[in-house]
């Protein structure tokens, strides 16, 4: 398959081409900085399956982040690293698929967002999502992104209105990120109810590919998840995983089992 | 400070003051500040208090419930009293709004019954609350325990061991606290631990937050419900100074709820405002443009946009951030901002104390170093009159001051 979409655009013809193929879009989240081999673990999750990478630049005040996420963006800072630092790891990397960066506002506005986005557009990086950022916030902060080819994907909860749900869509690039749950970040024991509802009103809103994140820590909650969204996205799980020890190929592992899992649906 | 002199000098005229401190508009923006930087899972709550509090504040009724709350519960007015002996020896007329006095010892009182009318108005049954020094805790316990409602309050695990007095006072008024253990286990990581517990129980919980911060409608609905300290210290100033009001206006800031509205009924005035913050955590000083909370203003940073822990010896101003309005009135030279230090707010409680019978707050203590260190300068000069909100009583701080004896 040959990606002929270039700058802003790239990453959801990327996602599109995927899905349209009917695969089930698996999108693995690894926090920057978590240990000093931190991008070994991005590597294992491009090499297990994965469609594109998340990668989270932590901050010292993660408000939408359950305690996994917390825990991992705490280590990683007390390991003295800065978003440039990170970034510029990252833009070592040859993983063969998009990478997208997850922060907070403040890191994205501290030196403007031209700077910021120029940097993560040197580093490879072509999305960003950024929690506490809503639509109403982002006239001022998304031309950069836009002209520096990084895509800015909005997300959408399941108390989000349908006028409201339409224009996320409208604006969102790369692609929607479905917040399945009321809640903060981090592991569950079952799919969120709240999650069907989500992905098929944001379906319903557009073509643009609909992935799902929050409380998916399972093979049968991707799956569940799967049949109503175009794809998944995993972070808590594995973070805990890596906080308690795991190596990069045994995070690798979980990857491949999820990709396993989503294919066989 | 030459600044402000020269502000006034030019005689900045009263109808653009009138339009400060007003209504911030849908985007909740004080210039290039304020704003609502939230999660999507918060907006349509936030958009349902935008549109409680706009509905509520137009409805007589509720201001007149709220109005005899204040006066029938939490003792509202609060006197204004002149500091005589400490006048004569500092050479400037010093007068004091007496929030000390208020039900619970503090300002926080008067923002809680507001929102807890409003929550109750709004159908919500559970109040969550951030606390440092644990007034804002116990003033929000207080008002649930008086309007039947639940009450749950975070407060961060360091501060808890600093202030065990008022953590055992919420308890006894019934509410729940929580421990927070994550970060710098004070008042900004209560504050994210609030805001997590929200996004969950969104439905049923309203968030009362304790001052002039967080995303649209707060900072202006907490600003509106405190805007009684400034209105009822203008009328009294009225009747207490032969210039009707004071040369100088000053209050502490952290979040800043009781300086802003204290400010608010001098804003329309030739008053210098004047906001003091804690040395270790002075936004305005020391901080730089930033979103913290779900909003954006001057925050406590480090070049990599983290953000740093305020120290200070009040865990009431432990806090890197300060209400986007305060970091506009410092923007557009309306109000200036000063520091002081540990030391001289410890000078200033027992100051006070000997010279008039009030133990104040180490919080509102700040305000008066200030007038204790500017006095008899040009920033105070001798004769002026200076009216200082004491924003709270001392007492919840007799332990950590014996401490330091």
């Amino acid at each position: 398959m040959t990606v002929v979409a270039t700058g802003v655009d790239r990453l959801e013809a990327h996602l599109r081409g995927r899905r349209d193929a009917g695969r089930a879009l698996l999108v693995p989240y690894v926090t920057a900085g978590i240990s000093a081999d931190w991008t070994r673990y991005v590597e294992a999750c491009a090499e297990a399956g994965a469609d594109a990478v998340e990668i989270g630049l932590p901050f010292s005040d993660p408000m939408l982040d359950g305690p996994t996420i917390q825990e991992a963006s705490h280590r990683a800072l007390e390991r003295g690293v800065t978003p440039q630092s990170l970034l510029a790891e990252l833009a070592g990397l040859a993983v063969q698929v998009p990478l997208v960066v997850m922060t907070y506002a403040n890191i994205v506005l501290r030196d403007g967002a031209p700077a910021f986005a120029e940097r993560l557009s040197a580093a490879g990086v072509s999305g960003l999502i950024v929690p506490d950022l809503p639509l109403d916030e982002l006239d001022d902060v998304a031309a950069p992104f836009e002209a520096a080819g990084v895509a800015m994907i909005l997300l959408a909860a399941p108390a989000t209105r349908p006028d409201r749900l339409r224009r996320i869509a409208e604006r969102s690039r790369g692609f929607i990120y479905g917040v399945t749950v009321m809640g903060t970040t981090g592991e569950r024991d079952s799919l969120a109810a709240s999650a069907a509802g989500v992905a098929e009103r944001v379906r319903a809103a557009t073509d643009r590919p609909v992935l799902l994140g929050f409380g998916i820590s399972r093979p049968d909650h991707a799956v569940q998840a799967a049949a109503h969204a175009d794809g998944v996205v995993v972070a808590s799980a594995l973070m805990r995983r890596v906080l308690d020890g795991a190596a990069p190929a045994e995070v690798g592992a979980d990857v491949a089992a999820l990709r396993d899992a989503l294919d066989r649906r | 400070m030459d600044l402000m002199l020269r502000g006034i000098a030019d005689g900045v005229v009263d109808s653009a003051r009138r339009s400060m401190m007003d209504d911030p508009g849908p985007l909740g923006r004080f210039g290039r500040f304020g704003g609502r930087y939230v999660p999507e899972a918060l907006i349509p709550a936030c958009e349902a208090l935008e549109e409680g509090f706009r509905d509520a504040w137009a409805d007589a009724t509720f201001r007149a419930t709220l109005q005899q709350t204040l006066e029938l519960y939490a003792g509202r007015p609060t006197p204004v009293t002149p500091a005589l002996r400490l006048s004569a020896e500092l050479g400037v007329t010093v007068l004091l709004k007496r929030e000390d006095l208020a039900h619970t010892g503090s300002h926080k009182i008067n923002n809680v019954l507001g929102q807890a009318l409003l929550a109750r108005r709004m159908g919500k049954r559970h109040l969550l609350a951030e606390t440092g020094a644990g007034q804002h805790g116990v003033a929000t316990a207080t008002a649930a325990a008086l309007f039947g409602m639940r009450a749950t309050v975070f407060m961060g695990e360091r501060d808890m061991e600093r202030q065990e007095l008022n953590v055992f006072r919420m308890r006894l008024l019934g509410a729940e606290v929580v421990p927070v253990t994550s970060g710098s286990r004070t008042l900004k990581d209560a504050c994210s631990e609030a805001l997590r517990a929200w996004v969950t129980e969104v439905a049923d919980a309203h968030y009362c937050i304790g001052s002039v911060m967080g995303p649209h409608p707060y900072p202006w609905m907490v600003r509106e419900f405190q805007r009684v300290v400034g209105e009822e210290a203008r009328a009294q100033c009225a009747g207490l100074l032969p210039a009707a009001q004071p040369d100088v206006v000053v209050a502490c800031v952290g979040g800043g709820s009781n300086a802003a509205g204290t400010f608010a009924g001098f804003v329309d005035t030739t008053a210098r405002l004047v906001g003091v913050e804690a040395a270790g955590g002075a936004a305005i000083t020391d901080g730089a443009p930033g979103v913290l909370h779900g909003f954006q203003s001057q925050v406590l940073q480090d070049e990599a946009g983290q953000v740093r822990e305020a120290h200070s010896i009040s865990a009431g101003l432990d806090y890197p951030g300060i209400g986007p309005e305060h970091a506009h009135l410092a923007d557009i030279g309306r109000a200036e901002y000063v520091t002081a230090t540990d030391e001289e707010v410890l000078a200033a409680v027992e100051r006070l104390a000997r010279a008039e019978g009030i133990l104040p707050a180490l919080e509102s203590s700040h305000a008066l170093a200030w007038v204790l260190r500017a006095a008899g300068t040009p920033a105070l000069p001798t004769g002026s009159t200076v009216l200082v909100t004491l924003s709270g009583r001392g007492d919840k701080d007799a332990e950590q001051l014996a401490a330091r004896r």
